[in-house]
């Protein structure tokens, strides 16, 4: 009898080991989409990276210049666009302004998106932001890195007009902007390549500028030895980030709420992992055994 | 006090202009918009919520051309012993001087993958990252490209290769075409092994998807620079059976490939492929000139720990080598 | 020639961009190749959406494999490209409101997000199978995983909310990413600094066969 329960516990290990990958799938599909129907709240710790960008916008006094810098596409929107709401409404919260640019052609379209979704809240109605003095959005332009390091010597020469073909000369904003040295703070929001390093490289480097990012989880951890460094003020990590940036701002949003699904995920996975061990070290004894 | 602002002038009494600003505690400004041999005079004003205080203006300064840029001495130093270190070991290497290089699992393992997909009857699928000829490792891609390319001709084995950028599309033909009439098979060789999908990076991952599926392909190469489609590539080759040998120098992606691919080619073993698979005495030669450089990043980061646990230990007045350099 | 002239102008374009970088002066030469790639990188798109159309028209016309594909694609480009152009109303193409904005939202944006989040299946079933403690070494990784994907999220604060505050899962989570994860980072980039540099000099010097090199 104990032989053939033995078989029967191998097969099961056996069958776990080599699981179809289309439950692992389903799992984690139900373990993302069920939590998003409860409005749970989770406390969230902020790391001192996320603490660094946050204060590096805090800092700022009322009427200073951002160069905000979108660089990324709707499939990097879950964990970006989060913090980029949350940097609208950080910067027009304390009067910052804005001047937007994207090395990526869809990068200027998510800010609009952006501040589309924060133009709703009515602490910023209040305000009667105008497109040309609080902030003003100068498009895409083609070149990557290059862009960056043409824009230390003139921001015209990459950018003769803003995104609605308005010269720059004409935008009131734009008057005494001649380089980084006439703005505060360069944000940038990166899912890849141009991206934070290349900002890192050819704008902090060379222009000493100061720099506080945004990046997506998998690409965060390669900007930690530029924090350490110096060259970055900050980076905000991934959804995650997104989270520490909301609850610094005392504004939780989308970001703390998805943070219980990617939660829940996480503990599937790992208890996906202990399984696979499990059946893993089982299949390992009875091979020895026998 | 909530910042600085910075004047200029031409005149010394009038016609001072706004050019920029400093937060507060700074202690420098940097201005890069003059013209050279022009004299200007600057002034500080002070801003505080309950108002606003000048300097008196500066003495006049000018500009000029300045013939070397000092504050990057430090990196033309080591810029220069590397370039000089590359350049010593490819001549050392053109006089015949053997040259020892670790073997790299990865590249072995090339010729077993191109013999299973002959064996198998099934495709092989080269994939040159997503980013174009600009890129090293794009050139380190389709370097190794031309190799798999011979192989496949001896072999007689299909080769594929999708790629996601015109330009890329046409160098990686010549090497194919190259490849093929080395390999005395200029027959075997078609425009259409090489083809254009998308530029879009999820597009490409889409298309090269469905491929696999759909095609079963026995070997898989993906070999440059990949974001994150990545794991979306090799998660799927896996699932169709095929061997895959990746290899990137994006350290973001490394973790994606080291855990789904059978062999992962880590960041600079990439550049060293060419070297590697060609044995040419003077890529081999800068390989090792390389290596110069490891070392004294090496031996500069173990000098600096070393001075900075004596400075905090002892309390010994060690410079600070992150200053330094 | 036809293999000297590329490589002549490869070497003196690299050696400029070097040259420039230190010696002030050759920032004017500078500029100007900036100002070519600038161009050049202006008509690579077009190149792009050229070859696009070029290979799916002529896999049409030849009706090979897959050929209904080839006019997906092409009407998938004119659907987004000429409301892009002509019907936006005297605003920029990218303004909310016009036809190309509620494409962009309602169509490229889902596709998009849809393919990225891919990567949330794959990496569970990645891991799955390869985070197994085979040995000390994979032992290692597998731990290091575990206080991760625990500590980054609220969860893993919550197991081991019983440790003294600074010493939860959270902060080991901080630990790894600040200091191991940032040292092998840092490694991985120096190593591929100095590659990048071997490889740019290979391609200089004319020794890259890629770049029509020995």
């Amino acid at each position: 009898m104990n032989q053939e329960n033995n078989q029967e516990v191998k097969s099961i290990w056996e069958k776990l080991l080599s699981i179809d990958r289309r439950i692992i799938f389903l799992f984690i599909a139900v373990a993302v989409a069920v939590p998003l129907f409860f409005k749970l709240s989770m406390r969230i710790p902020v790391t001192p990276v996320a603490q660094g960008t946050y204060q590096a916008i805090e800092s700022l006094p009322a009427g200073s210049k951002v160069l905000a810098s979108f660089d990324y596409d709707p499939g990097s929107m879950p964990e970006l666009q989060p913090m980029a709401e949350a940097f609208f409404r950080h910067a027009f919260r304390n009067d910052l302004k804005v001047i937007i640019m994207g090395l990526w052609p869809q990068g200027p379209l998510q800010a609009n998106i952006a501040l589309e979704e924060v133009f709703q809240d009515e602490d910023i109605k209040a305000k009667s932001l105008q497109y040309g003095i609080d902030y003003v959005n100068l498009g895409f332009t083609a070149g990557n890195e290059v862009v960056i390091d043409r824009m230390g010597h003139s921001f015209e020469e990459s950018y003769p007009k803003d995104g609605q073909g308005t010269p720059l000369s004409e935008i009131p904003l734009m008057r005494g902007v001649r380089n980084y040295d006439n703005v505060d703070l360069i944000f940038n929001l990166s899912a890849g390549y141009p991206g934070t390093q290349e900002w890192v490289q050819y704008a902090v480097d060379v222009f000493h500028v100061k720099l506080a990012a945004g990046n997506t989880a998998v690409q965060a951890p390669a900007m930690y030895p530029y924090v350490q460094t110096g060259q970055l003020s900050g980076v905000l990590g991934g959804m995650k980030g997104g989270a520490e940036y909301e609850t610094l701002l005392g504004i939780p949003g989308r970001a703390v709420r998805y943070m219980f699904s990617q939660a829940v995920a996480h503990a599937v996975i790992c208890m996906f992992i202990i399984i696979g061990n499990l059946a893993f070290f089982s299949i390992r004894k009875r091979k020895k055994t026998s | 006090m909530t910042g600085y602002e910075i004047l200029r002038s031409t005149n010394r009494e009038e016609g001072y202009e706004h050019i920029g600003g400093a937060a507060p505690g700074a202690t420098y400004f940097s201005d890069s918009n003059t013209e050279n041999k022009v004299k200007y005079f600057y002034r500080v004003r002070a801003i505080s919520p309950w108002g606003t205080s000048e300097s008196l203006p500066s003495n006049p300064v000018f500009s000029r051309v300045q013939w070397f840029d000092f504050s990057r001495l430090t990196l033309f130093a080591l810029a220069l012993i590397i370039a000089c270190a590359i350049f010593y070991f490819i001549s050392s290497a053109k006089t015949g001087k053997k040259l020892f290089i670790r073997k790299i699992a990865g590249l072995e393992a090339v010729d077993d993958a191109v013999g299973r997909a002959t064996e198998m009857g099934r495709k092989i699928i080269y994939i040159p990252g997503i980013m174009d000829m600009d890129s090293m490792q794009t050139i380190a891609g389709v370097t190794i490209l031309g190799r798999v390319a011979k192989l496949a001709a001896e072999y007689e084995a299909k080769l594929e290769v999708p790629v996601s950028k015109s330009l890329v599309m046409v160098t990686c033909r010549e090497t194919v075409k190259e490849a093929y009439i080395n390999a005395g098979r200029p027959d075997a060789y078609n425009d259409n092994m090489v083809y254009y999908l998308t530029d879009d990076q999820f597009g490409y991952a889409a298309a090269l998807d469905g491929l696999f599926l759909r095609d079963k392909p026995a070997a898989v190469f993906l070999q440059g620079q990949f974001y994150a489609e990545s794991l979306i590539l090799a998660e799927t080759a896996n699932s169709v059976g095929a061997i895959q040998i990746a290899g990137t120098a994006m350290p973001s992606q490394l973790p994606f490939f080291v855990a789904a691919c059978d062999y992962t080619l880590i960041g600079e073993e990439l550049f060293a492929a060419s070297a590697y698979l060609s044995k040419d005495p003077k890529l081999l030669g800068s390989l090792k000139g390389q290596d110069v450089g490891k070392f004294i990043f090496l031996l500069v980061i173990l000098v600096g720990v070393l001075f900075l646990t004596l400075n905090s230990v002892l309390g010994l007045g060690l410079p600070d080598l992150a200053t330094v350099f | 020639m036809r293999r000297e002239v590329p490589l002549v102008l490869t070497a003196m374009v690299g050696l400029t961009m070097i040259i420039a970088h230190f010696i002030p002066p050759f920032n004017i030469l500078k500029d100007l190749f900036e100002d070519w790639f600038f161009i050049i990188a202006a008509f690579a798109i077009y190149l792009g959406v050229l070859n696009l159309i070029r290979v799916n028209a002529d896999k049409i016309y030849r009706k090979s494999r897959d050929w209904p594909f080839g006019i997906v694609v092409i009407l998938g480009f004119l659907v987004i490209t000429i409301p892009g152009l002509f019907f936006s109303g005297g605003r920029s193409f990218s303004d909310p409101g016009t036809s190309f904005y509620f494409l962009y939202i309602h169509v490229y944006y889902p596709l998009s997000a849809t393919m990225f989040a891919l990567l949330a299946f794959f990496v569970a079933s990645a891991s799955y199978r390869a985070f197994r403690a085979r040995n000390v070494e994979a032992t290692m990784l597998l731990a290091a995983a575990f206080i991760l994907m625990l500590g980054r999220v609220p969860i893993g604060d919550w197991i081991t909310a019983w440790l003294p505050e600074g010493y939860r899962m959270g902060n080991a989570a901080d630990w790894i990413m600040d200091f191991p994860q940032t040292a092998g980072q840092r490694a991985i980039m120096i190593g591929i600094a100095l590659g990048v540099v071997s490889s740019a000099l290979r391609v200089i010097l004319g020794l890259e066969r890629a770049m029509g090199g020995d």
